[in-house]
């Protein structure tokens, strides 16, 4: 199984220099975790971050600043934790750490339309991260965005527009586009999405529905 | 000596990104507390000193700064799908690889660097930097994608 789609490059790049905020950055970090190209085209963008830093003009520091890092130096390191995983986990790292273990600890909430998830909280509130479980055979209703989204694919799979997504594609939606993904049949597919701005469905049926059930 | 060579530069690095001296001298000091503490974990075949150390800082500032969280891969992670043995095996040495990557910024066309530097040292989307450099959001994007297929070229990267 390879995996077919991409963070276009302007994401990995702004992924590398830490520039994208934290909810997008957890979409890229965990479509890298199950993509090696990506994962080595952000090695890349940070070896070019080191190469920009190295030639940078230098700025006057404290003349005690190698003191008081030696000094630092005594006090011992903060332990590092490590979270177990079972065999044969299906959610990498860092979205397992998200969510506080793999699918056997999701708590699902129902949606409206036989969909459910559950919702991630990061540090940045700016975008609702969450994870999308449609059953196969299923579809989300018909909607567009009023800011970009992003979808990873975790299992099964599904169709819209743009083509086909499996496990670890990554889908990179622009504001002005609306679908109506359809998933595979057979297994649910479980997505990792997020979103800046409430979903615009173009159902007034599903808007009336959407504060209640959180999309 | 890393740390004269270095923290003059990580200091230059953190106040581009709109922080005050003084929180950037703290941001630098902790960075080579940092660096110290885990080089038993630097794998010099894996990447330059230089790219380590910007991701060190890049984290802590992330962290000290927008008060976020980075999320990564993490490398020890079983359900992590590992690289190809012919992607893994890098086939040009990192000192060489970071010589040529040196070299293939300074040689961008002036535009190009300026795109890949206000990536790199404003904390800024890429709407803002277009503002910045008075063009389109979308010649940003094409110049961006354009100097890093460059620069990955130079690397034997396809």
């Amino acid at each position: 199984m390879t995996v077919t789609h991409h963070p276009g490059e302007e994401l990995l790049v702004e992924f590398a220099a830490g520039s994208l905020a934290e909810p997008w950055s957890l979409a890229v970090a965990t479509h890298m975790a199950l993509c090696p190209d990506c994962r080595q085209a952000v090695a890349d963008a940070e070896a070019i971050g080191g190469a920009l830093l190295d030639g940078l003009a230098p700025t006057a520091i404290d003349d005690d600043a190698l003191d008081r890092v030696l000094a630092r130096l005594d006090t011992p390191a903060p332990a590092t934790r490590m979270n177990p995983v079972a065999p044969g986990a299906v959610l990498p790292e860092p979205l397992r750490g998200y969510v506080g273990g793999d699918l056997g600890h999701l708590r699902w909430r129902r949606l409206g339309f036989g969909a459910s998830q559950v919702q991630i909280k990061t540090a940045n509130e700016s975008a609702a991260v969450r994870l999308l479980r449609v059953p196969g055979g299923g579809s989300v209703p018909h909607h567009g965005h009023h800011g970009p989204e992003l979808t990873v694919v975790l299992t099964g799979g599904f169709t819209d527009g743009q083509g086909h997504f499996l496990r670890g594609d990554l889908q990179q939606t622009d504001p002005s586009r609306r679908h109506q993904p359809r998933s595979d049949p057979g297994e649910p597919c479980i997505s990792l999405t997020v979103t800046d701005a409430p979903l615009d469905f173009s159902s007034r049926f599903m808007r009336a529905l959407r504060p209640w059930i959180g999309l | 000596m890393v740390f004269r060579h270095f923290a003059p530069r990580l200091k230059s690095y953190i106040c581009r990104l709109g922080t005050d001296p003084a929180t950037a001298e703290e941001l630098v000091q902790e960075t080579m507390v940092t660096l110290w503490r885990k080089a038993a974990q630097f794998d010099p075949a894996k990447a330059a000193p230089s790219t380590w150390i910007f991701t060190i800082a890049r984290n802590l500032r992330i962290d000290a700064i927008r008060r976020e969280n980075r999320p990564e891969p993490d490398m020890t992670d079983p359900v992590l799908v590992p690289a190809p043995a012919a992607l893994a095996s890098e086939t040009v040495e990192h000192r060489q690889r970071d010589a040529r990557l040196r070299h293939a910024v300074m040689a961008l066309p002036k535009e190009q660097r300026a795109v890949l530097q206000l990536a790199f040292f404003e904390d800024k989307a890429h709407g803002a930097v277009a503002l910045h450099l008075g063009i389109p959001l979308g010649t940003v994007k094409s110049r961006l994608r354009l100097a890093f297929a460059r620069l990955r070229r130079t690397l034997g990267d396809p």
